[in-house]
């Protein structure tokens, strides 16, 4: 089995796995009828992307797992996503807020897998990165539009911003089988994405009006398996079903 | 939190190039960009359409169903003014 490549591809899905069930979990809750819709539409793209990579993977691991198993039966020291993803909906300014700062970096990534050597990957990303674009808009726009608000909005959201921001310096660490990928042509070399990240970033809260987080540290640990506390409750939820009737299908 | 609402906007969507933009329903949205974007979302995701165009509701003015007698009965009989009388080609589609 390529193991590199197995846990390149892993690192790439469990981001957009992890952050479809954080925004599947907005069904029937968003904050009006347009705005839950636009959300759960965001989780669907992400879940469909998630099918893709888990095929992919299911038919280089080789050993009968399938997409599902991939999914759903790992414990979560073996989820590769980064810490960002799995912070929970604690409010709209919250959802949006890391929906965004995840957004960026995902279009960059997604424009870079496109020249990979793999071809299989870099079809998926040509697949994905329409929907992502349109993801990337319609954050930005909701960041643009809480920050010059009103004083509540500007408020919520600059607290969403200052929070999260320790998980975005993580978007750019590497993993032994990143590194091993970008040297084959396969991967994409992330540490190139920092800089235009946080300019692109930066511009945005500019004009929103929202002040840039000057704080230097930064949390990390998700692309190595070892995550924060809410994963574990994030993956109680989305592998019950499995769980609770092992093999269940409909 | 407001309780106030967000202005009431009306949706159309083109289902493909050549034909008409047709009403599809209404939606709330602060701006005519939002307005835009959920439309996408709400009557688009199963790619019903290639264009949208919004309106704002109360930029709309609409018959009174009070004066349908004096504004829609007149017609009823005057069934002359149908072109129903033609054989149309069956290369003519949409009419």
């Amino acid at each position: 089995m390529k193991e590199n490549l197995y846990n390149f591809i892993l690192g790439i899905a469990d981001n957009s796995l992890i952050l479809g069930q954080r925004m599947g979990e907005l069904c029937g809750h968003g904050p009006s009828l347009e705005t839950d819709i636009a959300c759960t539409n965001i989780s669907l793209d992400l879940f469909g992307q998630v099918r893709s990579y888990f095929q992919y993977a299911a038919k280089i691991a080789g050993d009968g797992r399938t997409e599902d198993d991939i999914a759903m039966l790992r414990k979560e020291r073996e989820y590769k996503n980064v810490l960002l993803v799995e912070q929970p909906n604690i409010d709209f300014a919250f959802t949006l807020g890391r929906q965004f700062l995840f957004d960026v970096y995902h279009l960059a990534f997604l424009s870079e897998l496109q020249k990979s050597t793999d071809l299989t990957l870099s079809a998926i990303a040509n697949k994905c990165i329409k929907e992502v674009s349109y993801h990337e808009r319609f954050s930005s726009d909701w960041v643009r539009r809480l920050g010059d608000g009103t004083n509540e909005s500007n408020q919520k959201i600059q607290e969403a911003i200052n929070s999260l921001w320790t998980y975005t310096d993580e978007l750019f660490h590497q993993t032994k089988a990143d590194i091993a990928m970008v040297e084959q042509g396969i991967g994409v070399d992330v540490t190139k994405l920092k800089e235009s990240y946080y300019m692109q970033v930066g511009q945005l809260l500019e004009e929103a009006t929202l002040e840039i987080p000057e704080s230097k540290w930064f949390q990390k640990g998700g692309k190595e398996g070892v995550h924060t506390e809410h994963l574990g409750y994030l993956l109680s939820d989305l592998q019950y079903m499995q769980r609770t009737y092992p093999n269940m299908e409909w | 939190m407001s309780t106030k609402n967000w202005p009431l906007w009306e949706i159309f969507v083109r289902s493909k190039n050549g034909l008409e933009h047709r009403h599809c329903g209404s939606l709330h949205a602060a701006d005519a960009d939002m307005a835009l974007e959920n439309a996408r979302d709400v009557y688009t995701r199963r790619s019903e359409g290639v264009s949208i165009w919004v309106v704002e509701s109360k930029n709309i003015t609409a018959s009174n169903p009070e004066n349908n007698g004096e504004l829609f009965e007149p017609a009823h009989d005057k069934v002359y003014r149908h072109p129903t009388f033609y054989d149309l080609p069956d290369e003519v589609k949409h009419m």
